[in-house]
């Protein structure tokens, strides 16, 4: 199978309201107080292809120099010395930037009265905590770009899960997928639980290219990721592929075979972290003998849950697997299409609709 | 109570400022400091920390099937994901009555291992050392910096550094040699976690009941051959940060009442010993003094315990400055241990999350994380334990312990020795860490590369007895198991930055319950509802002032030793705070390396 029929291009023509003419100079500005874990800021300082202080010290040639922000990098001590460039870019005068989020976004609107449910900063009126949610209503719009790092700022992730009390969902849920960025770029979502560091590190790359003025925007499919990271499933690039081909499974995790009967999504789930490896090549899923959980979809984690039990419709597609063909590739496009969605649960409106119960018990 | 005594000085008339931090930039997670600082008498007076982050584990994993925790777990944090995998598993592992296969074991304990050196190395060199670093020590204590130029490193023929200036210019961020290096050694030791568990941060291959690690000659020969790569690397992280703290004490007298609080440590032991280890909960207290790190409390400098039973059952999660309902008059899950000992309302077994949201009152309920604390049968008393950022609690409680005794790791009563081998340019050498006078910032610091070498010798006996199982044929790493329809487990373990736990409880075959405690709802917890400080709050508040600059120009850097030197990192529950007076200035020089925020 191919996931090639949902790779539908949504590249727009380039240009929107700042065509890009090229940049000599962009700042990132990076905000990782979604709900997440931090994973994908400290995952990127794993990526050496090229790595981050690379990127930073201008030593890749055809970039604009970048000026990053990153609260877990950055040499400042904090606070408003810290707050400056994010305060700058709210006020319309940092341009160009790339706005990144980390993690995934709550929503305010089931809040009954004050609170807040993740914050970035004080608002300087009041001296509360003001919400994330504020920052990306302040920037999003100005923002040359806007790039959702991981999973959780991508579709929302662990934090929008099932009976999740705080309406999590991705940055495209919170924005709308019709978003445009000063660039005309949609959202660029490099899911990943947390982001593989290269996968990261190359969309960056494409996109500050992009900036500069030397390369059309990166080519993103559907769901707004990166054609060529995420075009093809776990499976066509797992090296246990030749033990499923030839219909014979691990039944339990000691077992150098296929582990679909053991947990793996890999059929139906598109990443590339098999074939690639972790870092460097090393690691990886099933390769190595992890079961794939799908943490790069959009129904991560639900869809998938419980992870240790065959998928279903595995069961199916490994009985018949010796007369394979068209018959499995049309069974894996139909449940590729199916993990490809999140839960309805995932939006921006005042009902909090992902089930969850203060006081439920088992 | 766990304040540390104020200094006996002739008091000048206050001179209050508020000044906040939020947020503390350089960690992981949310967290603000916010303090009163007299500059007339050069202290600060009051601190409160904050959490800005609520997330919600232990509300979404009600339902689910217990086999999910650990991979949903590992997502609780972005750095040490691996140590929760880890620790939920065990909880699992209790659960379901299944001991995993030896190999199984000695693979974890090499991730873990990995994982240490890797996390300490990046936080302490490219995140804490900023702070220590020529930039920042030029801009806070010009004229520490002007005599660290006059002061020859101690240790210069291990590190090649010729005095401690050169030290503090090595490691100016992304600039700086050390920093560099630190990076790419944080890359080596990373890749070395993958070959055990697949994938940093959030392990592939761990699975309740073992690993899915193929286990191969050249799974554990790829992970020796970058180890000997990073040792010696080790040895002179030791050396740069004994000269350049050992240079701190001399050059400003008084600088160990930095930071410094009553000895109350926790450890929660790490790396299991797989002869001993049989996961029971009634033989928890052997296997538990049989781990590579020895679990214990620490307080005042006595050992008061390290029985694991008698930790479990002395843990409380208390309320008080948090913004969650009291679950005091629900039912309770566990009223007794598998052993027939009561267990409090307050245990985590017995936990329910109630989040509501409001707004911050330092008067009040001003953060997200909560107030865990151990009940002290003695005294009575609920102890704000600390973690010492990890490294500090672990060295102290296992020295104290004297249990641990292997090839390259002897703890000694008062004293944790560790010998590594020959590498590439340094001979093998003996370091020795010896049990400090005081728990304050730079022993936090101190303990962590001491730590990392620790980290790399264990390393080193895992790789031998995994290999010679390997060559003996015996490569099982998974034993099935069945979940019960009801049953509770907890588990012990050391995230990088301190104590960890997850206690689960099952019914019908779906988590019942399930509260995980890392290490920084411990160290950022806010006053309790006795009014305890949590030990960010009272390490902080009381502290001198080193800084040469005043009101205007004042950058903190003492404050923000402290809070680092415990290693925060918050996506498991911190922000510094404006007192409710005035916001007389909020002053942070904008930026040391050029370009960075
Ligand atoms: S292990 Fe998973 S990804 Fe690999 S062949 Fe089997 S099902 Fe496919
Ligand atoms: S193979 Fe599966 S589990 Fe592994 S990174 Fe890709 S989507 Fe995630």
């Amino acid at each position: 199978m191919t996931t090639q029929r949902d790779t539908t291009e949504v590249r727009d023509e380039p240009g929107g309201a700042e065509a890009p003419s090229g940049f000599d100079e962009i700042h990132i500005l990076w905000i990782s107080e979604g709900m997440s874990c931090d994973g994908d800021t400290v995952s990127l300082t794993a990526a050496d292809q090229p790595s981050l202080e690379d990127v930073v010290l201008g030593l890749i040639p055809g970039l604009p120099k970048v000026h990053l922000v990153n609260k877990v990098l950055s040499p400042s001590l904090g606070g408003e010395d810290f707050l400056a460039p994010y305060r700058a870019a709210a006020r319309g005068e940092l341009t160009p930037f790339l706005l990144v989020i980390e993690g995934s976004v709550p929503n305010q609107n089931v809040i009954k009265g004050d609170g807040y449910w993740t914050s970035f900063g004080n608002d300087p009126e009041t001296g509360e905590p003001q919400p994330l949610n504020w920052w990306i209503d302040q920037l999003a719009p100005k923002a040359w770009a806007v790039v959702a790092a991981g999973t959780c700022a991508a579709y929302g992730g662990i934090h929008a899960m099932a009976g999740n009390p705080t309406g999590c969902m991705g940055l495209a849920d919170y924005l709308g997928w019709d978003y445009r960025s000063q660039g005309g770029l949609p959202v660029v979502n490099v899911p990943g639980c947390p982001i593989q560091p290269e996968n990261f590190m190359e969309t960056l790359i494409w996109v500050l290219q992009h900036a500069a003025g030397a390369a059309p925007p990166p080519p993103l499919d559907h769901m707004l990721r990166p054609q060529w990271l995420f075009g093809k499933t776990v499976h066509e690039g797992c090296d246990r592929g030749a033990y499923y081909e030839q219909g014979d499974f691990g039944l339990d995790y000691n077992s150098p075979k296929c582990l679909v009967k053991t947990g793996c999504w890999g059929p139906v789930v598109n990443c590339n972290v098999p074939k690639r490896g972790w870092m460097a090549g090393i690691g990886g899923c099933p390769n190595v003998g992890g079961i794939c959980i799908g943490c790069t979809m959009p129904g991560f984690p639900d869809t998938f849950m419980p992870f240790m039990d065959e998928p279903p419709g595995g069961t199916l597609s490994s009985l018949v697997i010796k007369p394979y063909g068209a018959v499995i590739r049309r069974l894996r496009g139909l449940t590729n299409d199916m993990v490809n969605h999140e839960p309805r649960w995932r939006h921006n409106k005042r009902k909090l609709t992902s089930g969850y119960d203060p006081h439920w018990r088992a | 109570m766990t304040t540390t005594e104020s200094r006996p000085t002739a008091r000048k008339p206050a001179q209050l400022v508020d000044m906040s931090w939020d947020p503390i930039t350089r960690i992981i997670g949310n967290l603000g400091i916010y303090t009163k600082i007299d500059f007339a008498n050069r202290e600060v007076v009051e601190c409160h920390s904050t959490s800005s982050l609520f997330r919600g584990y232990s509300v979404f994993m009600k339902g689910k099937d217990p086999r999910d925790a650990g991979f949903i777990t590992s997502r609780i944090c972005g750095i040490c994901g691996d140590n929760h995998t880890t620790c939920s598993n065990y909880a699992q592992q209790m659960a379901y009555g299944v001991k995993p296969p030896k190999l199984a074991e000695h693979i974890t304990n090499l991730g873990e291992a990995a994982e240490y050196m890797f996390d300490h190395t990046l936080f302490q060199d490219n995140l804490v050392f900023v702070d220590f670093c020529e930039a920042m020590v030029k801009a806070t204590n010009p004229g520490v910096l002007a005599r660290a130029e006059r002061t020859a490193a101690p240790r210069g023929d291990v590190h090649g550094y010729r005095t401690v200036a050169d030290i503090m210019k090595a490691f100016n961020p992304f600039e700086g040699e050390v920093y560099k290096e630190a990076l790419k050694i944080s890359r080596v030791t990373r890749e070395m976690f993958c070959l055990m568990e697949g994938r940093h941060v959030h392990p592939s291959t761990m699975y309740p009941g073992g690993v899915g690690t193929m286990p191969q000659p050249n799974t554990f020969t790829d992970y020796l051959s970058r180890l000997m790569r990073v040792i010696d690397f080790v040895k002179k992280a030791v050396a740069m940060n004994d000269d350049v703290f050992d240079f701190f004490y001399e050059a400003l007298p008084g600088y160990e009442e930095v930071g410094r609080r009553r000895v109350l440590l926790g450890c929660w032991g790490a790396w299991q010993n797989p002869d001993v280890v049989d996961y029971r909960y009634a033989t928890m207290n052997e296997w538990g003094r049989a781990m590579y790190v020895t679990p214990g409390i620490v307080v005042d400098g006595e050992l008061v315990t390290n029985n694991l039973i008698d930790i479990n059952l002395g843990l409380r999660i208390m309320l008080g400055s948090s913004y969650y309902e009291d679950w005091v008059n629900e039912q309770p899950f566990v009223t007794h241990d598998p052993l027939g000992n009561p267990v409090d309302m307050r245990h985590p077994w017995n936990q329910t999350t109630v989040p509501v949201p409001q707004k911050r009152d330092f008067d009040g309920k001003y953060s997200w994380v909560m107030s865990p604390r151990w009940y002290h049968p003695e005294t009575g008393q609920h102890l704000a334990l600390d973690t010492g950022g990890g490294p500090l609690a672990r060295l102290w409680s296992t020295a104290l312990s004297a249990l641990v005794d292997t090839p390259y790791v002897k703890a000694t009563g008062d004293s944790v020795r560790i010998s590594l081998p020959k590498g590439e340019k340094l001979p093998e050498t003996t370091l020795e860490w010896r049990i400090p006078k005081w728990s304050n910032t730079i022993e936090r610091d101190r303990a962590r590369p001491y730590f990392v070498a620790y980290a790399a010798a264990m390393a080193l006996q895992f790789l031998e007895e995994a290999m010679g199982m390997l060559h003996s044929g015996d490569t099982k790493v998974f034993e099935n198991f069945e979940v019960p329809d009801e049953s509770i487990g907890c588990g012990f373990h050391e995230a990088v930055r301190g104590v960890l736990s997850h206690h689960l409880v099952i019914r019908d075959k779906k988590i019942a319950n399930y509260h995980p405690y890392p290490p920084t709802p411990w160290n950022a917890s806010p006053r309790d509802i006795y009014g305890t400080p949590g030990p960010y709050e009272d390490a902080v508040q009381g502290q001198p002032i080193f800084e040469e600059n005043g009101p205007d120009d004042f950058k903190g850097v003492d404050i923000m030793r402290t809070v680092r030197s415990f290693d925060p990192c918050l996506p498991c529950g911190v922000h510094m705070y404006m007192g409710k007076g005035r916001t007389l200035s909020t002053v942070h020089s904008p930026t040391y390396g050029a370009n960075h925020g």
